[in-house]
């Protein structure tokens, strides 16, 4: 058996151009295949971490997708306010241990602004149960001072003390500017791996004080009240966008949830978020499921090229088998000396394009994890995907015991001399 | 039953194909131990077949094929693969030698594949990369040749790789199919005064097989394949 290694060995060392190809595009295939499903569960754990510590999501009514996704995620934005009177009345429900107000609508160079207070530091959590920790500096005090996610202060190279100002809605620049009320770097977050990350940070007051000469979404002409000024206003907020609720007791989540469903005064939604982002999911299940079939059509067509380069070497080698078998190699020898050789291949390119997968996550791991959040990072090969990779290694086994039959045919039919 | 027969067919026929016609039938042939024998035969006649036929590679229709007392109609298909590698040696026209391969792992082929002609490679007390330079040498081939792959070499040199593979461990009988055809006229004199030399240094028949009738004065038998088979008598 080792003599035939050594011969497979060295016939694939003879023919490595045509072989390596196929090593890289199955390579590839298997990358692909892992690759999809290592983003699509780093995408689930990425988001489900996101709302780890919260057992409800209050706001005003609408899908309760639609909610998680611009209160938690920041992607979208939220069609109604709830009013601040209903949110204190909630968050004295005497199930309710503490909730996190959310202000949204404003940013800053397209990093969402979220007024909030104190409660956010303190009950926030994200991950296995992890509160926010501030890599520099200390959470808002005064007015018209800020704390950044760590990428915000990253990306656009801010430190303690720097000044900036925030726009008026979200998204592209050019939007209307809150020029005249500049807010001062206090905090710096430590990074989380969560949209807090790209958020910026300010008090609810501070939310209301810049758009105190503001209507409708635009200053009001001939109308300006200087930053010094602000302070004799009442400051209060009026309206918030949603908040983050976290219960005395699991338990009550249900009994919580109907009553702030049925509250009276306005029009409420409470979420659960797990239940959220499992419909999220039902939803991108579809997609997902198409990722996943174009990977396994890649994989195959990998190792219909498999089989393919194979045939097509039969010919040139049909002299080489006859010479074998003259020397003593049974139809057997043949046989396995090909499958050897399909076997071998598939199991160099299932090797490589984890190799590959790995090193790509490892480079290119960190860049993910800042920009989308996404923790590709090195990891074992799960049950889930070995039983994969198992799939596709017999697969590509199977599929070249088709030439090793063609071959063991010809061998037997050849005899000593093949008649070409 | 003569063990000392290196060949005995008996009756033989053989077509390709069921309702084919007849490609060979030959009544009889006794090869002795001792024996150099030429069996000529044009292009077409059924040459290859009938060492397809000896090495058992082919079954036959009828009849039956004994080699060194063996009747390889009683082998299994896996038991004839072991009895052609352990009993003997093949040198063919061309593409003898498996072109990417060391020359020295091309002679040393058979004795991956046998044991006995392992052992009997080793019979000295030598290794049996020892004996496969012992012979190249002999056949003169030597040095820095030895680790090239065979596809390298010229063609006179990978004839004699091929002798040089057909004769290690030295098996009872050794067959060749037109060796030298590949070679010019001197070259191919050399050749078999070298092939000859070495199978009469380990005691092995040769049975030779060419189209080429001159090449029939170094034997000391001479057949004529037409003559022998019935079948292609017109």
């Amino acid at each position: 058996m080792s003599a035939l290694l050594r011969i497979a060995l060295l016939s694939a060392w003879n023919r490595r151009l045509t072989l390596g190809l196929t090593v890289l595009a199955i390579a590839l295939a298997v990358a692909l295949l892992l690759g999809v499903e290592r983003s699509r569960v780093a995408a689930r754990t990425s988001f489900a971490q996101s709302v780890s510590g919260t057992d409800l999501i209050l706001g005003a009514r609408t899908s309760p997708v639609q909610l998680m996704l611009y209160s938690v995620f920041r992607i979208g934005g939220a069609t109604h306010d709830i009013g601040w009177d209903s949110y204190e009345a909630i968050a004295r429900h005497p199930d309710v241990a503490w909730s996190i107000p959310l202000a949204l609508g404003d940013s800053h160079r397209g990093f969402p602004v979220v007024g909030t207070n104190a409660a956010y530091f303190e009950h926030f959590r994200y991950g296995r149960e992890r509160k926010l920790a501030l890599a520099q500096g200390r959470p808002f005090a005064g007015l018209f001072e800020t704390v950044l996610g760590a990428e915000v202060a990253r990306r656009l190279g801010y430190r303690l003390g720097d000044r900036i100002t925030l726009s008026h809605g979200s998204g592209a620049p050019n939007l209307a500017e809150h020029d005249d009320k500049p807010f001062t770097v206090v905090g710096i977050l430590a990074p989380t791996g969560t949209p807090v990350d790209h958020s910026l940070h300010v008090s609810l007051e501070a939310i209301t004080a810049i758009h105190l000469d503001w209507q409708g979404g635009a200053p009001i002409p001939g109308v300006r009240i200087a930053a010094a000024h602000v302070e004799k206003f009442d400051l209060r907020p009026k309206t918030l966008t949603a908040a983050l609720i976290g219960l005395k007791q699991r338990a009550a989540v249900f009994k919580v949830q109907r009553d702030i469903n049925r509250y009276a005064d306005e029009p409420l939604l409470a979420a659960l978020p797990g239940v959220a982002l499992d419909e999220l999911w039902r939803v991108v299940a579809l997609v997902e499921q198409v990722l996943l079939g174009i990977s396994a059509l890649v994989v195959a067509v990998g190792l219909a090229g498999l089989v393919a380069v194979i045939l097509a070497s039969l010919g040139e080698r049909r002299r080489e088998l006859a010479v074998l078998r003259s020397v003593g190699a049974g139809p057997r020898h043949i046989l396995a000396l090909l499958a050897l050789e399909g076997g071998g291949v598939t199991l160099a390119g299932i090797g490589l394009g984890l190799v590959g997968l790995e090193l790509l996550a490892w480079l290119a791991g960190p860049l993910l994890e800042a920009r989308l959040g996404l923790t590709l990072a090195l990891q074992g090969v799960t049950l889930a995907e070995l039983q994969r990779l198992a799939a596709v290694a017999a697969t590509g086994m199977a599929a070249s015991l088709l030439p090793a039959a063609l071959a063991y045919r010809r061998a037997l039919g050849d005899g000593l001399t093949p008649r070409l | 039953m003569s063990a000392a027969l290196a060949v005995r067919l008996t009756d033989l026929r053989f077509r390709w194909q069921a309702g084919a016609p007849c490609c060979l039938d030959i009544p009889s042939l006794a090869i002795a131990a001792g024996e150099r024998v030429f069996i000529y035969g044009a292009s077409g006649s059924g040459k290859s077949t009938l060492l397809g036929l000896l090495a058992g590679v082919h079954r036959p229709e009828a009849g039956y094929v004994e080699i060194l007392g063996q009747d390889l109609g009683q082998l299994s298909g896996s038991g004839r693969d072991r009895f052609r590698v352990d009993h003997i040696g093949f040198i063919f026209q061309q593409f003898n030698l498996i072109p990417y391969l060391p020359v020295l792992d091309n002679v040393l082929l058979p004795c991956r594949f046998s044991r006995r002609r392992l052992a009997e490679a080793r019979r000295d007390g030598k290794s049996e990369q020892a004996e496969a330079r012992r012979l190249l040498e002999a056949l003169g081939l030597e040095g820095q040749l030895l680790a090239q792959p065979a596809h390298r070499l010229s063609v006179g040199q990978q004839q004699r790789v091929a002798a040089a593979r057909a004769l290690i461990g030295r098996p009872e009988l050794i067959i060749a199919d037109e060796p030298t055809s590949a070679l010019d006229a001197d070259r191919q004199d050399d050749f078999l005064d070298l092939l000859l030399e070495e199978c009469a240094a380990q005691a092995s028949p040769l049975l030779f097989v060419s189209h080429d009738h001159r090449l029939a004065s170094h034997f000391t038998r001479e057949l004529s394949l037409a003559a022998l088979n019935r079948a292609s008598l017109p």
